[in-house]
């Protein structure tokens, strides 16, 4: 849920990337973090292990600015992929204004961006969501490799909704940005 | 609960008095500083010394931190840990829950106590929970600004395009 503040003019809005361990979700927020204006952008928080696994999330503040006298800031968050961390998974999704799905792409990641779109389903139900009226943009990451799952199955498996959907190469910033614009709009158009 | 709902609405009235309820609580403990965070991780409102860090990084992680616990306080049967005290060698943090909404989170250091941290926040909080009610029913009875309409809607995403370009 937002936050809109009458008084110092100002609405926060909250977007999380969801998906499986190591699909990417870090890398679209380092990607977001190098190429946006320094001056719109807060501190990158990265809780994360050792091996730069995410631990509990990350997190970048970006500022859209001041519109018409609002200043319209987006909070970035990413879950911890890997299945064992679903109670830190849960938690940062509470308050969730739109969700970026990254999918790994490859053929043997199939199976975990079923259970983990699963898993977000049963998490967002949980905070009381209906999950199909959540603003969700899918990202089809890893584009680039050569065992990755044909689009129509991704589409088959992963899209039932017809979400609006992108395919990447987070590393390269290819999908990155069209992925962010289209759910901060889905987002922007849910508060009016 | 509806995605794009607004958790919180403050109009000037509120904040005002926020403030004035901070302000007062710096002054009589000697705390350093004192900041509001609602439970999402958004900052509502700070007071005191602004320590020179980034009250966004702060209000998202004092938020992870207080859910965490949250967690761990239901491991071992227990409903919620209502506080949290971290201890630092020159400065420690206080953090409360304020009806389950927002967390107050007190920065002090060898100028005061905690127990006159904690037995302040004692009476802060019920004064805290008494205006986030009026602030939730306020915004429930009052319509949608008109600043949402299509001409802002538009403003906003010809932004976002131009933010996020490659």
């Amino acid at each position: 849920m937002s936050m809109i503040n009458y008084a110092s003019r100002e609405i926060n809005c909250k977007i999380v990337y969801y998906g499986p361990g190591l699909s990417g979700k870090t890398t679209n927020l380092e990607y977001v973090y190098e190429k946006v204006n320094p001056e719109t952008r807060g501190k990158m928080i990265s809780l994360a292990t050792e091996t730069e696994r995410t631990l509990f999330f990350d997190f970048l503040p970006v500022d859209l600015g001041s519109i018409r006298g609002f200043k319209t800031r987006f909070h970035l968050y990413t879950v911890p992929g890997q299945v064992y961390y679903n109670a830190s998974r849960r938690l940062i999704l509470k308050g969730v204004d739109g969700v970026v799905f990254v999918a790994d792409s490859q053929v043997e990641r199939m199976d975990a961006n079923i259970a983990s779109m699963q898993n977000l389903f049963e998490n967002l139900q949980e905070y009381g969501y209906d999950p199909h009226q959540v603003p969700i943009v899918l990202q089809y990451n890893k584009r680039d490799l050569p065992n990755v799952v044909p689009l129509e199955e991704l589409r088959a498996n992963l899209n039932p909704d017809n979400w609006l959907e992108f395919e990447a190469v987070a590393p390269k910033g290819v999908g990155v940005f069209d992925t962010l614009k289209t759910v901060g709009k889905l987002v922007i158009k849910s508060l009016s | 609960m509806k995605p794009g709902q607004t958790s919180w609405s403050f109009e000037a009235e509120h904040l005002q008095r926020l403030d004035a309820l901070l302000d007062g609580f710096v002054s009589g403990t000697g705390a350093r500083g004192l900041l509001l965070v609602d439970r999402n991780g958004q900052l509502l409102a700070r007071s005191g010394d602004d320590g020179g860090f980034d009250g966004t990084a702060f209000a998202s992680l004092a938020a992870a931190d207080f859910a965490a616990s949250d967690q761990l306080a239901q491991l071992l049967g227990e409903q919620e840990f209502t506080a949290l005290y971290h201890q630092g060698e020159r400065q420690s943090m206080y953090l409360v829950d304020v009806g389950g909404r927002a967390i107050l989170a007190a920065l002090f250091d060898g100028q005061t106590t905690l127990g006159l941290v904690r037995i302040r926040t004692r009476t802060l909080v019920p004064e805290l929970v008494n205006l986030f009610e009026e602030v939730i029913q306020r915004a429930a009875a009052t319509q949608q600004p008109a600043f949402f309409d299509s001409g802002w809607l538009s403003e906003a995403e010809g932004e976002i395009d131009r933010l996020f370009a490659d």
